[in-house]
């Protein structure tokens, strides 16, 4: 047998491995634009959290349907993997089926596995392609997923659906072969589900069922490989970010905004209670919160890379349900669009982040940012823990304390807090009054009791 | 004439070598919004009533920084926090209730890190906690019994604290029929004043996110709205306007509730 089929496979292996190397330093680079934030505390519960969240697909079964929809793909492409193996070993070595003869009936046992998933990530796909575009689901028909993101969207399940097509007819071609007793194809013995559609090939000579094996066979795996170099593009990171994403969650309780230190040296050296900070620490001080994304921690763009834009935390904020500019996922994908532009840029030699655009005001507005309650709605809502609230309450940080931007009656707010140490313009001496109405009111006559 | 209620102040108990159990931080609105006096003062009556050994700052309270945090202000946010700690520590505070989930998420989380840690409770885990020790015994019965009661989640209690369960123990001890809102604990909907919302105008939109919540909380078909925050306190009262139904839906707090039941209320 001519060796030219594993030559060819080492090549397409091995570019696409080069391709996927350089596209995950790319990513590794990219989030690394952020600070640096150390969580490595508590790691059994991070071991623990990422096994519920990620692993156990925990907050998925918020909304049964599309968690069980979505479990079957999960789950499929898990398993179905491990046939990539397979494929692996057989194209390196020019074997078919390698595991076949060892395996024996746990073979045929798997395969036929590997087919109900197929069909189950099938009938999901379709599922899920039908929802998205012909239901009119509020949250998969947003404005921000105009264009390439819905593209993205539809092309995943369309590729997935086209993977398993290629999976199901190279094992009814395959079959077919080794019936009719061609060399090298082995029986297995009933594999149901293609079985079902071999009526489709049977008319078919030997030499075009060969041919469509072949075919289906190459398509699968380097469709598998672009598949996985194509993610790097898409939103559909989260099917390895969704991991580290959820390890590296905050665990502290959801209303705890992180301290910042720089401020805290700086206050205490106004109330005398320490000495100011050195001259030379002044030069370390960046920007008081946000203004782009390399003012945000490195976790705050992974989260950005992990999020795929399902839109769950849209449409829980409460901002978002009554018309506000706000949209939490729009906050996440304009956090990675403006983190790649960067990367891209630094990368071709320009300017990178001195480009004289930044995430804040070329990508999130005022307005955004301005219509969010903080009520953590979004935060509770993204199946991987996601954490949008942080990053806009670090662009509200720099909008406050850098440009003293934030809207007249917050300013009037602040003033209020500093004069009269109460948000609201009250005298301070006041605030003890509500005592003296303690034992009035058993004077009044009352009808309530 | 003799006080039936006391409100030492830290001062008093302070000058008298006393050291008080706890000690009540009213909070802003519960010191400065009329309405929510009146949740001070139920609050207050029964802590007199059990006999809790409390205490409050009174004028030397000041606002905890949460809203100017949360509207990026971060240097007044400890600017007030540092010098409350400097109050808190002074009279050497271990345990605070309060009425205000945003005190209470402050106060509890956010000042530990600047050297503040004390035992922080929000007034329903204290109530609850009153309950279950049997020291409030409710009346049932009265005005309450069987009545249709909703729950509205505060955000800062609930998501940002996962307290879910007070303010319901406390509910249900009065013997009300609990009827949950389709969007609940921690799928609660925000009254809309979180995040320092409470002091400003809305941003543009279709509609106002306390508008949305009331007409949730009256497809329950409850006659009471209970919360266990000033702020949805205000938003979820202003709804009921909204609606016309103030003749027939009251928005109370917790305390409310249970000075009621407890004949405490004026």
């Amino acid at each position: 047998m001519s060796s030219l089929p594993q030559i060819l496979f080492l090549l397409v292996l091995g570019a696409a491995g080069f391709i996927l190397y350089k596209r995950i330093s790319y990513i590794r680079k990219t989030i690394l634009l952020g600070r640096p934030l150390a969580r490595n505390d508590r790691p059994k519960e991070r071991w623990k959290t990422m096994a519920l969240v990620a692993f156990g697909q925990q907050k998925m079964f918020k909304r049964i349907g599309p968690a069980l929809l979505h479990l079957i793909i999960y789950v499929s492409f898990i398993v179905i993997n491990l046939e990539v193996l397979e494929f692996i070993i057989d194209g390196l070595a020019g074997t078919h089926r390698i595991f076949a003869s060892a395996l024996a009936g746990f073979y045929t046992l798997a395969m036929n596995v590997f087919e109900l998933l197929a069909l189950g990530v099938l009938i999901s796909c379709v599922a899920f392609l039908v929802r998205r575009n012909l239901m009119n689901v509020p949250r998969l028909s947003s404005a921000e997923l105009k264009g390439w993101p819905g593209l993205d969207a539809n092309l995943i399940l369309w590729i997935e659906i086209l993977l398993m097509i290629a999976i199901l007819t190279m094992n009814a071609t395959d079959q077919l072969l080794a019936y009719r007793g061609v060399e090298g194809y082995i029986p297995l013995g009933g594999l149901w589900i293609s079985s079902s559609i071999q009526g489709l090939f049977e008319g078919l000579s030997s030499g075009t069922l060969l041919f469509l094996e072949r075919f289906a066979w190459w398509f699968h795996i380097i469709g598998i490989l672009g598949f996985a170099i194509y993610v790097t593009y898409s939103k559909h990171l989260h099917i390895f970010l969704a991991f580290p994403n959820t390890w590296y969650s905050n665990l502290e309780p959801k209303g705890k905004m992180p301290n910042m230190e720089v401020v805290t040296q700086e206050v205490k050296s106004m109330l005398g209670l320490q000495a100011p900070p050195e001259a030379t620490d002044q030069s370390e001080i960046g920007r008081f919160g946000a203004k782009d994304v390399t003012d945000l921690s490195w976790v705050q763009i992974m989260n950005a890379f992990s999020c795929t834009e399902c839109g769950r935390c849209t449409a829980e904020c409460p901002a978002s349900i009554t018309g506000k500019k706000l949209s939490p996922r729009k906050i996440m994908m304009d956090t990675r669009d403006r983190a790649e532009e960067i990367s891209q840029s630094k990368a071709s030699g320009k300017d990178g982040n001195d480009d004289g655009k930044s995430l804040l005001g070329d990508y999130i507005s005022q307005e955004e940012i301005n219509a969010c309650t903080s009520c953590n709605a979004c935060v509770e809502a993204c199946p991987v823990n996601i954490d949008p609230l942080s990053i806009i309450l670090e662009l509200r940080r720099y909008t406050s304390m850098e440009e003293s931007g934030s809207p007249a009656q917050w300013n009037a707010m602040f003033q209020n807090v500093e004069t009269s140490f109460a948000p609201w313009k009250f005298p301070p001496t006041d605030r003890f009054n509500w005592a003296s109405k303690l034992n009035q009111e058993e004077k009044k006559p009352t009808n309530n009791e | 004439m003799s006080n039936t209620y006391q409100v030492p102040t830290m001062a008093q108990k302070a000058a008298a070598g006393e050291m008080p159990e706890v000690l009540f931080w009213v909070g802003c609105a519960g010191s400065f919004d009329e309405r929510y006096q009146a949740v001070t003062l139920a609050f207050t009556k029964i802590l007199n009533k059990v006999g809790i050994n409390f205490a409050v700052l009174g004028e030397e309270e000041t606002c905890t920084g949460d809203p100017a945090r949360r509207a990026g202000n971060e240097f007044l946010f400890q600017m007030q926090a540092i010098s409350n700690i400097q109050v808190l520590d002074g009279y050497q505070i271990k345990k605070i209730v309060t009425a205000c989930p945003h005190c209470f998420n402050t106060l509890k989380n956010e000042y530990p890190a600047l050297g503040g840690n004390y035992e922080v409770m929000h007034h329903s885990q204290f109530l609850q906690g009153l309950i279950q020790e049997g020291k409030i015994v409710m009346k049932g019965g009265g005005t309450f019994k069987g009545k249709r009661i909703t729950f509205h989640d505060s955000c800062y209690l609930g998501r940002a604290n996962d307290v879910y369960e007070a303010p319901r123990d406390v509910i249900k001890a009065l013997d009300m029929e609990l009827v949950e809102m389709k969007r609940c604990r921690s799928k609660g909907l925000c009254c809309g004043a979180g995040g320092a919302q409470m002091f400003k105008e809305p941003e543009k939109g279709s509609k106002d996110i306390n508008v949305e919540r009331t007409e949730e909380a009256l497809q329950t078909g409850a006659k009471t709205i209970a919360v266990g925050c000033p702020f949805c306190l205000t938003m979820m009262a202003d709804g009921i306007k909204n609606k016309d139904k103030e003749k027939d839906v009251q928005v109370l707090d917790l305390a409310e509730l249970i000075a009621k039941d407890q004949g405490l209320s004026g």
